[in-house]
């Protein structure tokens, strides 16, 4: 009799140990605290993505996990956490990142690691191409890709006289390197008169408006978000710096950026965003759908960010047949897979997914803010020819 | 620039000016009686942002703003009562602490109750448009602003020269024990001035929501900016403070309007930097009055005892044989808990036994993390090479940065420590080329034969360990018995040949040299280095870590660092509200034990 429990829990052991062989497990990190507003959403897009994975039976006869941490938004805990991720929870691949310089660090310990790293929202453009490593994809258009797909409406409307504002790290640093670069090679007679580069989070809206006003100029591209974006719109909007002047704001149509707004909604400025309500195509409908019905909220654009990052580690996993991280890369590499943005794939020479963004003009309608004229860019169509990644990337 | 946007941009700088004074005001009269440096005031700034946002939507704008200042008082009357009463006796600086705790909190409590999006208010009625001046316009809100602040300068004054508790007050900053030995109520006095600070920090932020979205990221912006500004014009100094808020803000302004717009970001230190030390009390400031009494000496350290060295054994013989049976994070977290345990470990060493305060021991931190960056991966030295050669870099600036701190005393060296790290932040922050700007330096690893996570650990307690002994070696050499007598009674030492400010130099560059070990093993664990190595954050976390571990004793830090950062691991692994619950273990702690962890350990020898 006194045999009996140990049996059991022999057992049991065994049935646990069954379980975990049953599961594949996704580690995934970010900075939750920090930029919570994109990130909230993001969240609830990867939950709904890893339901609807396990509801259809999971992954290559397993169920999907996901261990979610938060990195404290430095480069230092960052590093602890994945290291944690990977030596603890054995996970299979990790996922995440939003700010720049948190991204690169993780993709170089995942080269170091030699684990798959899917960065999901940093913007960088290093991540896949100076800095880019055979471990390390990225599922977000770039900014350079999001800067050039306002590129063509810059052109049109021939305006001379450019300033630039731009929040004063690596996100705002390249958005506007790469545009006075891609316009002014589309507009060889353009002059970039004034150039703003505030502190993020802590712009001085009154003094770099009037700045601004004082370069007289006739067009201005802007990469400001959150906080510095409302009061660059408010102080702008009052002391007429708009009047006489088209506006380019990258990001400014997201919703987390967009929605605090409201009725100060800029009208007609160009912006790259997500016009969640409008978009009717079905797989985007379905997305909507399920989104709602979960969360009884409507969608941010975090919230396909992180819907699609799951949906890529499923896919990339389902290719391979596999965990082993040399056989994710070669399914990652060409993994071609639907999203709520229509159709993607992972590009073999630089692991940048061809995800597009929506382009359009902002409206205070009803009084709150939407896009209005917007396209989807496809950004398959906003990179740089092949033979120029390559040497970036110094393969 | 035309005459008209000269004239333009200096109103801008005077309404800035005016936001500035508001909350800086609250913070220096705070400091002045209670001698409380309110880590919180930000905190309150934002809660006061957030009242006034969620007030307008319901009684209109006018009614929220005083509405709004007036819970943020209330509320500050209330931790004062519940938490500050009880930990005055304690070291100082432990109120840091407290408040910082504080800060954690109510950042999450905001978060919890008003949600991560950014609330933008509405205009104020009735200022809502802009006058024109010339060819240019300026909001009419500014323009009250720009009134606002010299009226409550005026009101201030007011209160504190005419009425009978500004006369309280004014005794209490000059001389506390003085003034509770004839009898003020001390307590009241202390809720009142704290309750005071709290709705001047409240009304400062409310007002700021015209134009501001009400974030959560604003606390510690505010901060810092106020600590600048109460400093530079001079702790306790209420005209001080307007005047050096008016010179930063003008500063800032004109930084923008020049085109200079990414100084902005370093342009108050630098101007603390040189206030300081041209006038070591800031511009207005006095020379403080000197506490009395026993309570101002610290008691002196004690070689450790047989029984904490037994400790010491039996825990380093652990920490040996631990990567036998641990897996391999647990290796990683213990290489970071060692890492802060150098570096709480050096910061103690001018904090404590040489009593010089410091708010930026990060930059020594991030000197060496990005001395070990540039030199193995720019200079192409051997990994082994550029960790020797990187704690000489931190100790360099050290030795230059502390010949200018050691001529301050107390809170105005602690900020110029912080105004030279800032400035070594914005270096690391801005100059691309050999820093990576804020990106940091990428892909910084150790040689192959330490690359293992044991073989790094090791690596990491020899030197850790090595460098720990050598500092507690030096507090009871006679080289620290100076210290100590230079930090006890300067002008004894002095007249016993002790050359003060020379031993307190040799300290501060140790300490920016051990530091640099400590930010060189951290670079090569991380294979990364950026910029928050060395920001504001670290510095502070340093400081939570000492006085968590307890600033009077020996091993203090080395607690104070592991309990530390294996909470906020823990925490923010298990916990969504991880802020929060870090700060009310961290308040837990103050209150139970208000002299550290290090002195419940020695207690109970």
């Amino acid at each position: 009799m006194k045999r009996l429990p140990v049996g059991a829990l022999v057992l049991a052991l065994l049935f646990l140990s069954e379980v975990q062989a049953q599961t594949i497990r996704i580690g995934e990190l970010n900075s939750y605290k920090t930029f919570a507003a994109f990130l909230e959403p993001y969240k609830k897009g990867m939950e709904l993505a890893l339901e609807e994975i396990n509801r259809a039976g999971g992954v290559n006869g397993s169920k999907l996990e996901l261990v979610s941490r938060e990195d404290g938004g430095n480069p230092g805990d960052a590093v602890r956490v994945a290291e944690e991720l990977i030596s603890r929870e054995k996970v299979a691949l990790l996922t995440g990142t939003f700010a720049s310089h948190v991204g690169l660090a993780v993709a170089n310990l995942a080269a170091q690691r030699k684990i798959v790293f899917i960065a999901a929202e940093p913007l960088t453009d290093k991540i896949v191409w100076e800095n880019g490593n055979r471990y390390t994809f990225r599922l977000r258009a770039s900014t350079y890709m999001q800067t050039a797909m306002l590129i063509p409406e810059a052109v049109k409307l021939k305006k001379q006289r450019w300033v630039i504002v731009y929040p004063n790290y690596e996100y705002g640093q390249s958005a506007t390197a790469s545009f006075k670069k891609l316009l002014s090679k589309a507009q060889p007679d353009v002059q970039f008169v004034g150039e703003q580069a505030p502190p993020l989070g802590k712009i001085d809206a009154g003094a770099v408006v009037q700045a601004l006003i004082d370069a007289k100029p006739e067009a201005i591209f802007s990469s400001l978000f959150g906080a510095d974006l409302q009061k660059f719109v408010r102080e702008g909007k009052l002391r007429g710096l708009f009047k006489n002047t088209v506006v380019f704001n990258l990001l400014g149509g997201e919703p987390e950026y967009l929605d605090p707004l409201k009725d100060e909604t800029p009208e007609g400025w160009w912006v790259t965003g997500y016009p969640w309500s409008q978009i009717k195509t079905p797989a985007h409908q379905k997305f909507l759908d399920a989104y709602r019905k979960k969360w009884q909220d409507y969608p941010r654009l975090g919230s396909v960010v992180g819907y699609t990052t799951i949906y890529s580690a499923a896919n990339a996993l389902r290719k391979a047949r596999s965990t082993d991280p040399e056989k994710l890369i070669a399914a990652l590499k060409g993994l071609e897979m639907d999203t709520p943005f229509g159709p993607i794939v992972y590009r073999a020479v630089d692991h940048q997914s061809t995800m597009g963004a929506y382009v359009g003009q902002l409206s205070a309608k009803g009084g709150k803010g939407s896009m209005v004229n917007w396209r989807f860019a496809d950004g398959a169509n906003f990179l740089p020819p092949y033979e120029e990644v390559r040497v970036l990337r110094k393969e | 620039m035309e005459y008209t946007s000269v004239l333009i941009q200096f109103l801008n700088g005077l309404a800035s000016a005016s936001s500035l004074f508001l909350v800086a005001a609250g913070l220096s009269l705070i400091f002045g009686v209670t001698r409380v440096v309110n880590f919180a005031h930000g905190s309150l700034y934002m809660l006061g942002m957030y009242m006034a946002v969620w007030l307008s939507e319901r009684i209109g704008f006018w009614l929220a703003v005083p509405m709004a200042a007036a819970i943020v008082g209330l509320l500050g009357a209330v931790v004062e009562m519940v938490l500050l009463r009880k930990i005055y006796q304690a070291p100082e600086l432990l109120q840091l602490l407290a408040t910082f705790a504080l800060l954690l909190v109510i950042k999450d409590a905001a978060l919890w109750v008003w949600g991560a999006e950014d609330l933008l208010g509405p205009r104020a009625p009735g200022f809502a448009g802009t006058v024109q001046i010339a060819d240019g316009a300026l909001p009419q809100y500014d323009l009250l602003l720009i009134a606002l602040g010299p009226l409550v300068l005026v009101v201030l004054h007011f209160m504190l020269a005419k009425t009978r508790w500004g006369i309280l007050i004014r005794a209490a900053t000059q001389d506390r024990e003085m003034a509770g030995a004839l009898g003020v109520n001390q307590r009241w006095l202390f809720t009142g001035v704290f309750a005071l600070g709290a709705l001047l920090a409240g009304l400062g932020g409310a007002l700021q929501i015209p134009r501001e979205p009400a974030n959560l990221s604003i606390d510690l912006s505010v901060i810092s900016d106020a600590f600048v500004v109460v400093v530079v014009g001079g702790l306790g100094s209420i005209p001080g403070a307007f005047l050096a808020a008016l010179l930063i803000a003008q500063a800032k302004t004109f930084c923008i309007a020049l085109g200079y717009s990414k100084a902005t970001l370093v342009v108050e230190f630098m101007v603390m930097a040189a206030v300081l030390v041209i006038r070591p009390w800031g511009l207005l400031g006095r020379v403080p009055a000197n506490l009395r009494g026993p309570a101002a000496v610290p008691l002196p350290f004690h070689p450790p005892s047989p029984r904490m060295l037994r400790i010491f054994a039996v825990l380093s013989g652990a920490l040996v044989l631990l990567p036998l049976a641990s897996d391999a994070y647990a290796l990683v977290l213990l290489t970071d808990i060692l890492i802060f345990a150098l570096f709480a470990t050096s910061l103690h060493f001018i904090l404590g036994p040489a009593g010089l305060y410091s708010f930026g021991h990060a930059a020594y931190f991030g000197l060496g993390a990005y001395a070990a960056g540039i030199f193995s991966l720019q200079g192409k030295f051997p990994m082994e090479l550029a960790l020797a050669l990187a704690p000489l870099a931190a100790g360099l600036a050290a030795l230059v940065f502390g010949w200018f701190c050691v001529r301050l005393s107390g809170v105005y060296s602690a900020m110029l420590t912080l105004a030279f790290a800032q400035i070594a932040w914005s270096a690391a922050f801005q100059w691309d080329a050999l820093t990576g700007g804020s990106n940091g330096i990428v892909g910084v690893w150790p040689a192959p034969w330490l690359a293992s996570k044991t073989a790094y650990y090791y690596l990491t307690l020899l030197l850790c360990a090595g460098a720990i002994i050598f500092l507690w070696r030096a507090i009871f050499s006679p080289f620290g018995y100076a210290l100590r007598a230079a930090r006890d009674a300067p002008l004894r030492a002095e007249a016993s040949g002790i050359a003060v400010r020379s031993m307190q130099w040799a300290a501060f560059t140790i300490a920016g040299l051990t530091a640099g070990i400590a930010g060189a093993l951290y670079a090569f664990s991380k294979g990364s280095i950026s910029p928050e190595a060395m920001g504001v954050q670290r510095s502070v976390d340093g400081l939570v870590m000492v006085m968590l571990g307890g600033l009077q004793t020996l091993s203090g830090p080395l607690w104070g660092a592991a309990l530390f950062t294996w909470l906020q691991d823990a925490a923010a692994r298990n916990i969504d509200y991880w802020r929060a619950a870090t700060g009310a273990v961290i308040l837990a702690l103050v209150l139970l034990w208000p002299n550290g962890l290090g002195s419940f350990l020695q207690s109970k020898k």
